[in-house]
């Protein structure tokens, strides 16, 4: 099964340090054939929003940087604890701040 | 109680992520792969022990590691102690018996930088070691580096606990009477043992995709299971383009998961499979994972050529942009490396395809002899489906009738029942299905995009009403 981590973006710069343990993490998690897909996100984006038939496009940023996704990770596991085992380690890595779990269904 | 049932399985679930790292560690410190893994499994009983009244530990994966190392070092300890005691009674006065002999044991089973990876591989080269029958292998891998219970194990199999036990148990101890070195092969066995490890890999992986129905998690899982096993073989042995292969074979056909049964759980042929729902990240995986075999040089093996020929299937935007000429040309380098029935007849097919159905008749007509496909109910599904597209429609019939009396499975002999009823029905007077299509869609005045969609859908009603050929999904 698929699991979709969301990160909200942290206002701690990230050190020499945690972009070391990172990719150690990253790639242990791509060559074990967990870790699908992971990226980062621009802040703010583009919203689109539909009402009553019209689109609406505007540019963000639309909240509080601290409440915006930041990154992202796919990862494909056998169990939902599986997914959070590893959502723990990310965040052990990344310190203070907030991730979300979310399963993802097939295509 | 909800809080010990949810330790229990984060101890699950941590030890799935971590045990093949944990009993490669130990192997390579205790030189067998049957204590290692006791050693491991008295950890994890630790951690069943301690984890529901503790809480799980900050990284659970680094304890159970370094529990299960102890238990190593206090084994090792234990066993010195009594070899120098034997010793010391040999030689009766003991003078040079030193008490701290196992002085500087941490520092030398402490493994060097970048070893996990390497104990690694050796666990799977020890886990799929020819000196094992088949069925022992794929159990002791599934153990050994999925972390699979012998219960996960049986369910996957459709075999009984027990046997999968007694299956573990006898491997580990020919592992052992063997003598079986935790070692790399050396380069002129590499070949040989690879091609084993990649056999157990994908015996797995169909055994998992077989499993049409979704009844029973644990057989999809299987394909989950391969899947994770050779993206780790591509990162530990990144140089084998066979490896390479087969990860791309396995993430193209498990790409057409979803689309491979309808919705009443019968199967859908690949020539039929409703293209959008193809995983597109598992088409990208599986051709990136073609570019690192290409990358990797060398003659094209078997697993390499399957890929390719998945390549093209996955390339076709729809059935009939599919380059039969192409894959025909795969299958004719296929056969000559890989010649089993199996391949022999898809060739047949795809030749059907790309060089008319006499051509494809001619070469599934040799396989009538092979025993391997007596049984076998696409080998006159195939010849039906041929048949049909030269006219011969009584024929077609007794054949597709052949193929439903053998087929297995219920969806599909109602299917090829279907098949035959239709072949037997005498020629329309009137006009066809087929012709009406046709002509429909020559009309000058429709532009590109609609002649193909058109073109789809009316092709897709004629195969369903009676054209076409059958294809492995």
């Amino acid at each position: 099964m698929r699991y979709l981590m969301t990160s909200l973006a942290s206002d701690t710069a990230p050190d020499d340090k945690l972009f070391a343990e990172m990719g150690r993490f990253i790639e242990e998690l791509t060559a074990s054939g967990v870790l699908l897909a992971t990226g980062g996100l621009e802040p703010g984006g583009v919203r689109l929003t539909s009402s009553g038939g019209e689109i609406t496009v505007t540019d963000g940023p639309f909240a509080e940087a601290r409440e915006a996704v930041g990154g992202f990770a796919l990862v494909e596991v056998r169990s939902k604890e599986e997914a959070v085992e590893l959502g723990r380690r990310f965040r052990a890595i990344v310190g203070d701040g907030v991730s979300v779990l979310q399963q993802v269904f097939g295509p | 109680m909800t809080r010990v049932r949810d330790a229990h399985r984060t101890v699950d679930a941590v030890w799935k992520l971590e045990s093949a790292r944990i009993v490669a560690a130990l192997t390579r410190m205790v030189h067998d792969v049957g204590l290692a893994e006791e050693l491991a499994q008295d950890a994890l009983v630790a951690a069943l022990e301690q984890w529901p009244a503790a809480g799980v530990p900050d990284n659970p994966g680094a304890w159970l590691t370094a529990v299960a190392k102890r238990r190593a070092v206090d084994r090792i300890r234990r066993e010195r102690r009594l070899a120098a005691r034997h010793q010391q009674i040999a030689h009766d006065l003991g003078r040079d018996l030193d008490v701290d002999r196992d002085r500087g044991l941490d520092e030398e089973l402490d493994p060097a930088p970048g070893a996990g990876q390497d104990d690694l591989l050796r666990l799977m080269f020890v886990s799929c070691h020819p000196v094992l029958p088949t069925e022992a292998r794929v159990a002791l891998t599934l153990r050994l580096l999925g972390g699979l219970t012998a219960a996960e194990t049986a369910r996957a199999f459709l075999t009984g606990e027990q046997a999968v036990v007694r299956r573990i148990a006898a491997a580990k101890r020919t592992l052992a009477e063997e003598n079986v070195a935790f070692d790399l092969p050396a380069p002129e066995e590499l070949a040989a043992r690879l091609s084993s490890v990649l056999e157990v890999v994908y015996l797995i992986f169909n055994e998992g995709y077989a499993a049409t129905s979704g009844d029973d998690l644990m057989r999809p899982a299987l394909c989950h299971e391969a899947l994770r096993l050779g993206r780790l073989l591509a990162t530990l042995a990144p140089g084998e383009a066979e490896v390479h292969g087969l990860v791309a074979l396995m993430e193209i056909q498990a790409s057409r998961s979803a689309a491979r049964t309808g919705p009443a759980g019968e199967p859908v042929l690949l020539h039929e499979q409703n293209r959008g729902r193809w995983d597109q990240l598992l088409i990208r995986r599986g051709f990136a994972a073609m570019l690192r075999a290409r990358e990797a040089g060398g003659p094209p093996g078997p697993y390499v050529l399957q890929a390719a020929i998945a390549v093209c299937h996955a390339q076709a935007r729809t059935a009939e942009e599919t380059d039969w000429a192409g894959i025909a040309a795969l299958y004719d380098a296929l056969v000559r490396l890989l010649p089993t029935p199996v391949v022999r007849l898809n060739r047949a097919v795809a030749v059907g395809m790309a060089r008319g159905p006499q051509a494809g008749l001619d070469l599934a007509d040799e396989l009538h002899a092979d025993p391997h496909l007596q049984d076998y109910h696409l080998l006159p599904g195939v010849r039906a489906d041929l048949l049909l597209r030269l006219g011969r429609s009584a024929e077609a019939r007794r054949e597709f009738e052949r193929a439903a009396d053998l087929a297995r499975n219920v969806a599909e002999r109602a299917f090829l029942r279907r098949r035959a009823a239709e072949a037997a029905a005498p020629e329309p007077s009137g006009t066809t299905l087929g012709d009406a299509a046709r002509r429909f869609l020559t009309r000058p005045e429709l532009d590109a995009p609609t002649v193909r969609a058109y073109g789809q859908t009316l092709r897709r009603l004629g195969r369903t009403l009676g054209e076409g050929p059958c294809w492995r999904r």
